[in-house]
């Protein structure tokens, strides 16, 4: 069977000492920073962007990667032990998980979420594999026109499933493709949108603006709020579960995967919306509801397989049509070009041990998470001890020396303390900085695909909608944005995100 | 009745109509074309009157449709300090050398906290200035002069 096959490939260039060493590298960091509340794996993944430089491409990836799914396990863990999501895709754990480590069943829980997030990950890995050989199939038959809507539909999805104003997110796509056309005109060669500048003559550096964003910008914003950090750690003993907890959590993890996997693979999903949507679909379905927000078992296992499957399954369309769905995939899109490689349908076929050595090694990443933190739990804790006034500084200096490795050019740096700038006053006008890193990635691919559809069209912008695919892809987007406008979707979608 | 119902919709509509202008200027400048041959102002300009509508319709609502207020305070203090950080390491790396940017950046960053001591500080700045030299300069080996010119390097 080829999809034996493909995985043996795959296997055979994850298990190099090498990339084994990467992956654990990748998994253990996404652990350290996930237990860390104000740094996320976006921040990280920036952060060591310029260290991949000098890795193989694979490696590179399997470790960037390892960061990502690596993250959602130590978000969970302080979640349930301390009441402190280290992401925002595990806050919805602390509810319930909290609650059980008040009660005493802390390494219940903790077993629960690893339990849930391995059976996940392995069923999102195998996803994966299934899937993207015919998406990339698919793919691979798109013109200019098909790949534009496809673009228009991933960006005007990832506003309508993220949280807040629409107009907003809208208004931040668009200021990010904007910014992400700056530098030289691919046709003509003219330099344009450089602010006048002539070290912008290349457009804005991808690594400084996402480390501006995302890095300099949070560390920003966790300073308006300096309280001390206090808790109380609790007690972790007996990391097995009861028959019956065991029974009890079957459903939600298989329930919890599903979904998971479906929202992952839509733009603008992955890790957080999935855990959202997991734990309201748990509540909905228990016989007793009641228990939620009490210590309900299913309340972890739910929303803990689904982030973890949605994290991983976002990398569907990352990998077979060159789009990212999130942030983090808007980062590794930036890692692949960085490493000389256009991400789109051609990597599985040019490149087949990047891709299938890059999925067997999520599985194998998911493996080592399960062995690797339970026994270190007590480790991440007393990292919590740490203060956040002397961790901080050092992130700063960090990104500093990141974002000038890359050229060895101090521009980069303005670069990113004006993004930085950028980023805290639009967080502050309540604009979230995700959708602009996706226009800043999409940005130059949009324009060309554009300008190629519309001159093979001889100017005629019907081309969009006489085309099938490209209509129907057109079609979903404007039903999107039409549906989240409908009071009764948006309501249930402001409630999901209260929660 | 105030005249402005959301100070941060208005605010955020502002915000978006410069920022559009200022991309329109830009490209204004640039060959434009026609639809079916974009020259290369055509997308740019396209998108900063996107832009500046969204901010238009922001006004509006703001205007209109009241809502929160802002909420958190806005960390000037941080916002400052984490700048001048930033920039100091950019104005020192060449002429001052890695040693003393990553020094500088750190004490700066610092700063920036309410809970910031000398006592405190200046380990952590040597402690991570040698971190950052064995991770950055020994171990991925970059090529970055240690002490810059102004200083006596070379």
């Amino acid at each position: 069977m080829e999809l034996i096959d493909h995985l043996g490939l795959g296997f055979t260039v994850a298990l190099s000492f090498q990339n084994i060493l990467y992956c654990f590298i990748g998994v253990l960091l996404g652990t350290l920073i996930g237990v860390l509340p104000g740094l996320g794996p976006v921040a990280t993944i920036a952060m060591l962007l310029p260290i991949t430089f000098g890795l193989s491409p694979v490696a590179a990836l399997i470790m960037l990667a390892g960061i990502y799914y690596g993250a959602q396990y130590g978000g969970s863990t302080t979640a349930i032990l301390i009441n402190l999501p280290g992401e925002s895709s595990s806050v919805v754990t602390a509810l319930d998980g909290h609650q059980m480590a008040r009660k005493g069943r802390a390494g219940a829980a903790l077993a629960t979420a690893a339990l849930g997030s391995f059976f996940a990950g392995s069923v999102a890995t195998v996803l994966l594999a299934v899937l993207s050989p015919p998406l990339a199939q698919v793919a691979l038959a798109f013109g200019p026109p098909e790949y534009f809507s496809l673009m228009v539909l991933g960006l005007v999805a990832s506003v309508t499933l993220a949280s807040g104003s629409m107009i907003k997110a809208l208004g931040m796509i668009v200021l990010g493709l904007l910014l992400g056309l700056s530098g030289q005109d691919i046709y003509t060669g003219t330099s344009r949108l450089t602010f006048g500048l002539p070290e912008l003559a290349d457009g804005f550096d991808f690594v400084a603006v996402a480390m501006g964003m995302f890095g300099i910008g949070e560390v920003i914003r966790n300073l308006e709020d300096e309280t001390r950090r206090s808790f109380v750690s609790a007690k972790v003993k007996g990391l097995l579960l009861t028959k019956e907890e065991f029974k009890a959590i079957i459903a939600p993890v298989i329930r919890g995967t599903a979904l998971g996997s479906i929202l992952g693979i839509l733009p603008g999903g992955g890790a957080m919306l999935s855990s959202f949507a997991s734990y309201s679909l748990e509540k909905k379905v228990s016989k007793h509801p009641q228990e939620f927000g009490k210590g309900a078992i299913a309340g972890v296992a739910g929303p803990e397989s689904a982030n973890n499957a949605g994290a991983q399954t976002s990398f569907i369309p990352m990998l077979t049509l060159g789009i990212p769905s999130n942030p983090v995939m808007a980062l590794m899109i930036g890692a692949m070009i960085i490493q000389g490689i256009t991400p789109g349908p051609n990597v599985m076929s040019e490149k087949p041990e990047l891709f299938w050595g890059l999925i067997a090694s999520m599985w194998i990443g998911n493996a080592m998470l399960v062995l690797l933190n339970l026994p270190l739990i007590g480790l991440w804790v007393r990292l919590l001890s740490v203060p956040y006034h002397l961790l901080f500084p050092a992130i700063v200096a960090f990104c500093c020396i990141g974002v000038y490795s890359v050229n060895n050019n101090p521009t980069d740096v303005y670069t990113m303390a004006a993004f930085s700038v950028l980023g805290y006053v639009l967080v502050k006008l309540e604009c979230e900085p995700a959708p602009l890193l996706l226009g800043f990635v999409i940005g130059p691919m949009l324009e060309e695909h554009l300008r190629r559809a519309m001159l093979i069209s001889r100017g005629d912008p019907t081309v969009f909608v006489t085309q099938p695919i490209s209509a129907a892809l057109l079609a979903l987007a404007a039903f999107a944005l039409v549906a989240v406008l409908l009071p009764a979707i948006r309501q249930t979608r402001d409630e999901a995100f209260q929660e | 009745m105030p005249l402005v119902k959301n100070p941060t919709n208005v605010l955020c509509g502002a915000v978006f109509i410069v920022l559009g202008g200022v991309f329109a200027f830009q490209a204004s400048g640039l060959m434009f074309g026609s639809a079916g041959r974009m020259g290369p102002g055509y997308f740019p300009m396209v998108l900063s009157v996107v832009l500046a509508l969204f901010g238009v319709l922001l006004v509006v609502l703001g205007l209109r449709v009241p809502g929160a207020q802002v909420h958190g305070v806005f960390a000037w203090r941080g916002f400052i300090m984490l700048l001048c950080a930033v920039i100091a390491f950019a104005a020192a790396m060449q002429p001052l050398g890695f040693l003393p940017a990553v020094a500088a950046s750190v004490l700066l960053a610092f700063l920036g906290s309410r809970s910031f001591s000398l006592a405190a500080a200046l380990p952590l700045a040597a402690g991570f200035t040698f971190f950052s030299w064995l991770v950055f300069i020994k171990g991925l080996g970059l090529p970055i002069q240690l002490i810059g010119p102004w200083l006596g390097g070379y």
